[in-house]
């Protein structure tokens, strides 16, 4: 049994039929970047989709070219609760993202510039509409299980929603059915930050041969705020300063500061993430609300979907609280619907759905038994 | 699988073939497995350790974390959503074991509960004659450690149900082996170590 999965190359969808948007606006055609891992079986049943978080993209298991692991690979590989050995995994980089898949920064056939700001909206269901095409791509007749995390979660939603007979089973971890408000606050403080950086140019930065890296670095550091739990960031920074004395100025002091500046400087200069795919995503987010067409009831949005759910959500997580969670399971118990919990004790905040954790392991991998056990090939071998 | 305990076999001969069931403190699904494999049971557990979760998910149960004490079961549930709500052991160990009773009447057509009798004659003469409380095998804990916060005896719960307007439909009284025996039923309050009850609202 392979340990590790090694270094995994990306591959491209390319789809020349143009896709309509929720907004109304047309995709002459675009891009998916994805990777997948572990072998797709004989009639294609063991299949799993993983959707990203806000800055996640599709590099979620193994090395890439550069030997970095992928951001969930502590789940995802031979032996880990989604264990490759049995299921073939994909994951996709979502389209407006700056990773591969169409996005902002590419190019825009019709004007041979690139997009930039006239980089149409993306939402959640226009998401899921292009991983459909994936799926069909892939030659995929039903995913064995859908998995997300965070904003991952609520594309996982959304295709039990829109493609209730695409998926026998949904893990829906640290979402939420919609934002609050405060979340929807924090965005736009986000979004604000990037947009009044003198190096944004009305989106149009890269003509510009420029980013804005400073509104992009303080909108990751605001984001990242909110991945902590005050607990933890009391543990792992307190009070401490670089220096016992105080300076009496505006300099770097304390080691949250300087930690926050790192994550903020990190995200907008080495990983080079697109400040326009930023304000997509967050948008996006803000859109997703699936309740508003079903008058606002979730229920009756849920009513329709036929997979079997696992919903988890970390105690300390106050971004996408438990409770957030809970009227998730609430809708879905409404409907009679198969549908397993967990609320795993953590300190760490939103960020504990990427984190290693004894009791969200053995849900995660007891509930993937589950979810093999459904795989019909699966049981037709048992019989033999 | 391990075998059925006979307190949980007595709770099975209580439950209609292809029923609706709630088990509350489900632990690791033994029960409830059983109902859903023999009576063909349809519904969900509700457990609150982590450990007994991931057994019950293994057995392919849905099953919620929840904890008892603070969550409303109306939060989850719209009345008259079970036929049956099982709880077996845990009426004494939550914090409200009255308001429990009637948010699982609420939202369940029948209750079904099992819990020590504090009124069994060992814990009377253990109190009686060492004037400390009561260790037995029912009830093998410290007053100080114990996890069972709000001991009644037969007496006590059906004057409770009395009070509420609950209506017992069936009362089981055995001992820890779950035997019963001509003694117990004629002074289940002394002889009876643990009792199963049916109730509904009146």
């Amino acid at each position: 049994m392979a340990q590790t999965l090694g270094v995994i190359t990306p591959q491209v969808m390319q789809v020349e039929t143009p896709l309509t948007l929720s907004s109304g606006a047309v995709l002459p055609r675009y891009d998916l970047t994805y990777e997948t891992y572990g072998q797709l079986n004989e009639d294609a049943s063991n299949a799993i989709l993983v959707c990203h978080a806000l800055s996640g993209d599709h590099h979620v298991a193994g090395l890439d070219a550069d030997n970095k692991p992928g951001w969930w690979d502590s789940y995802i590989g031979p032996g880990k609760p989604v264990d490759t050995n049995h299921f073939f995994v994909v994951c996709s980089n979502n389209l407006g993202g700056c990773r591969g898949s169409t996005g902002p920064a590419s190019l825009n056939p019709e004007t041979g510039k690139v997009y930039g700001p006239d980089f149409p909206i993306a939402t959640c269901k226009d998401w899921v509409n292009s991983q459909y095409e994936l799926q069909k791509h892939l030659k995929i007749p039903q995913w064995a299980a859908l998995i997300g995390g965070s904003m991952g979660g609520m594309q996982v939603l959304q295709w039990a929603m829109d493609y209730p007979d695409q998926l026998r089973h949904a893990l829906v971890i640290a979402a939420a059915p919609k934002l609050s408000a405060q979340n929807i606050a924090f965005n736009v403080v986000a979004r604000r930050a990037i947009m009044s950086d003198p190096d944004f140019h009305e989106g149009r930065f890269l003509e510009h041969n420029t980013t804005p890296k400073q509104g992009l670095a303080q909108a990751r550091m605001l984001g990242h705020l909110t991945y902590l739990s005050d607990d933890l960031m009391g543990t792992k920074f307190g009070r401490e300063r670089r220096e016992d004395a105080l300076k009496y100025n505006y300099e770097v002091e304390f080691q949250i500061e300087s930690y926050l500046n790192y994550q903020g400087e990190k995200f907008a200069t080495k990983q080079n993430f697109d400040a326009n795919t930023y304000l997509l995503m967050t948008k996006a987010l803000d859109y997703f609300d699936p309740a508003a067409e079903f008058d606002h009831d979730l229920s009756k949005a849920l009513a329709c979907a036929t997979a079997k759910f696992l919903v988890v959500s970390f105690t300390s997580d106050w971004r996408f609280s438990p409770e957030r969670s809970h009227e998730i399971v609430k809708a879905l118990l409404d409907n009679d619907t198969d549908v397993c919990y967990a609320e795993i004790t953590s300190e760490h905040g939103h960020d504990a759905f990427l984190l290693p954790n004894e009791h969200y392991e053995g849900i995660f991998r007891a509930y993937m038994k589950r979810v093999l056990k459904d795989i019909p090939s699966q049981h037709d071998e048992t019989k033999k | 699988m391990s075998q059925l305990t006979p307190e949980f076999k007595l709770i099975s001969e209580w439950i209609t073939p292809n029923s609706r069931v709630l088990d509350l403190g489900c632990g690791d699904g033994q029960l409830l497995k059983h109902l859903i494999d023999t009576y063909n049971v349809t519904g969900y557990g509700m457990e609150i350790d982590p450990h007994k979760n991931i057994q019950a998910i293994e057995k392919g149960l849905n099953v919620i974390q929840s904890d008892l004490n603070s969550h409303d079961l109306a939060d989850y549930f719209d009345p008259n959503s079970f036929d049956y709500i099982i709880m077996t052991q845990a009426l004494q160990v939550v914090s409200r074991p009255d308001q429990l009773l009637e948010d699982m009447l609420t939202i369940g057509k029948q209750i079904i509960v099992t819990f020590p009798n504090f009124g069994h004659w060992r814990n009377r003469a253990q109190l009686l004659l060492t004037g400390r409380m009561p260790q037995t095998d029912t009830l093998p804990y410290h007053w100080f450690d114990t996890p069972n916060i709000h001991m009644c005896t037969f007496k006590d719960f059906e004057t409770l149900c009395e009070d509420k307007n609950i209506e017992i439909i069936a009362r089981t009284v055995v001992n820890t082996e779950h035997r019963s025996s001509l003694g117990m039923r004629i002074a289940p309050n002394w002889l009876g170590e643990v009792a199963l009850y049916k109730v509904q609202k009146k």
